[in-house]
């Protein structure tokens, strides 16, 4: 039982790994703001939501599990909103402004 | 070696690398990018070497509440454009040599550290359980150096001042020139009105469980200040003028009580900052509360910046 867990927390936290990383190159390479927040926001969904999903089984007790999901919550949350706020200013103001 | 060695050796890497950038790079804005970066991975840094209270010190003050201070402070350069006159040759020397002295000096004490490093760690271990608390780093910083504690807040009240100092005499007093960006239903007013509860209790929490776990003032007061400024930046709460008087109260707040519970140490128990003996927890719990109150108004403060407008009356 408890290494069919691991090899899911392995799983699941090289998955969000992967995202991670597809969402750095993706910041790196993309031409323009609004294409970039997009790449960010994958991983703070995907990448973040894999990662937390991968350790639910290793934390001690229901707490540690409710605290490791309602950081991805609030992470979720703020994200969203700033990179709202941030293409709101980009079609306002342009890329420089 | 180790996976976990292999992850230390990178991370001391990326952090001189990130560093150096900050440096180099000739742009404002991209330097402070890199020192909220910089303060992100030291954060992780001090995980790797246990000392959780101190990351998330370093993680809310070093990385955020400096970061956005300094942030403050590119847009405000940006505005006053200031003369381009470059700095003749004989002062850029001497600023280079007092600099390298600096680096000199904080190598040599780096480099060769005392034979026997001076630490209370082993008399904290044996008696932590006389005070009540379950942190030994809360024990350290209530009970061994209760002193440090008490001045270190009191220099984050003088820092305040100083800032407060830049405003010019007709407005001192006056409302914060914070920049609000008021739109009435846009999305920063939803997270301004999600946000600060949840915030407010993590806030408490934070505060809470410093006494037995990693937290404490600092990192809960960082929390509120952020959710603060959250709500005054969203326009839904207005700037107060810092002449309000429960401004200022909460200001004194925690350092005031601090000092006087200390006192009544001198009377109660044997000492200046003593506590009397069986009350240790709940005294210092009762100094946290009200630091945390005090931390949050003196940061949420700081980063609204000096005095620029009158309070209409």
């Amino acid at each position: 039982m408890t290494l069919a867990l691991d090899i899911f927390t392995v799983s699941a936290v090289s998955a969000g790994v992967f995202f991670f990383l597809a969402g750095t190159v993706g910041l790196l390479r993309f031409p323009d703001s609004l294409t970039r927040l997009h790449a960010l926001t994958k991983v703070d969904n995907l990448g973040l939501g894999l990662i937390v999903l991968g350790l639910l089984p290793q934390t001690n007790g229901l707490f540690g599990g409710l605290k490791l999901v309602s950081i991805w919550l609030l992470v979720q949350l703020s994200g969203a909103i700033v990179t709202q706020l941030i293409a709101g200013a980009v079609r306002q103001h342009g890329p420089h402004g | 070696m180790t996976i976990s060695s292999v992850f230390d050796i990178g991370l001391v890497v990326l952090i001189l690398t990130i560093g150096a950038s900050t440096i180099v790079v000739r742009e404002a804005f991209a330097a402070v990018i890199g020192f909220v970066v910089y303060g992100l991975l030291l954060a992780i840094a001090w995980v790797r070497l246990s000392a959780v209270d101190v990351a998330l010190t370093e993680a809310a003050i070093g990385g955020g509440m400096t970061g956005m201070l300094m942030l403050g402070a590119v847009a405000r350069l940006r505005f006053a454009k200031g003369t381009d006159a470059r700095t003749s040759l004989p002062v850029r020397l001497a600023v280079g040599i007092l600099c390298a002295l600096v680096a000199a000096g904080l190598a040599i004490a780096v480099l060769s550290p005392p034979e026997v490093i001076p630490t209370l760690a082993p008399m904290v271990m044996e008696n932590l359980a006389q005070s009540g608390l379950g942190n030994p780093v809360a024990g350290v910083l209530f009970v061994y150096r209760a002193l440090d504690t008490l001045l270190e807040k009191v220099v984050l009240i003088l820092a305040l001042l100083g800032v407060w100092s830049l405003a010019p005499d007709s407005v001192w007093g006056g409302i914060p020139g914070l920049r609000v960006y008021a739109q009435p239903s846009s999305t920063l007013t939803f997270l301004a009105q999600l946000l600060p509860p949840v915030g407010i209790v993590v806030a408490i929490y934070m505060c809470w469980v410093g006494a037995k776990e990693p937290g404490g003032a600092f990192q809960g007061g960082t929390v509120l200040a952020a959710m603060w400024l959250l709500v005054m930046i969203a326009g839904l709460k207005s700037v107060p003028s810092t002449s309000q008087p429960w401004l200022r109260l909460l200001l004194v707040v925690g350092p005031a009580i601090f000092l006087a519970i200390g006192l009544a140490g001198m009377v109660l128990a044997n000492a200046f900052l003593d506590y009397p003996s069986g009350y240790a927890k709940a005294l210092i719990v009762a100094i946290e509360f009200s630091l945390t109150l005090s931390i949050g108004v003196a940061l949420g403060l700081l980063a609204a910046g000096p005095p620029e407008r009158v309070r209409q009356p």
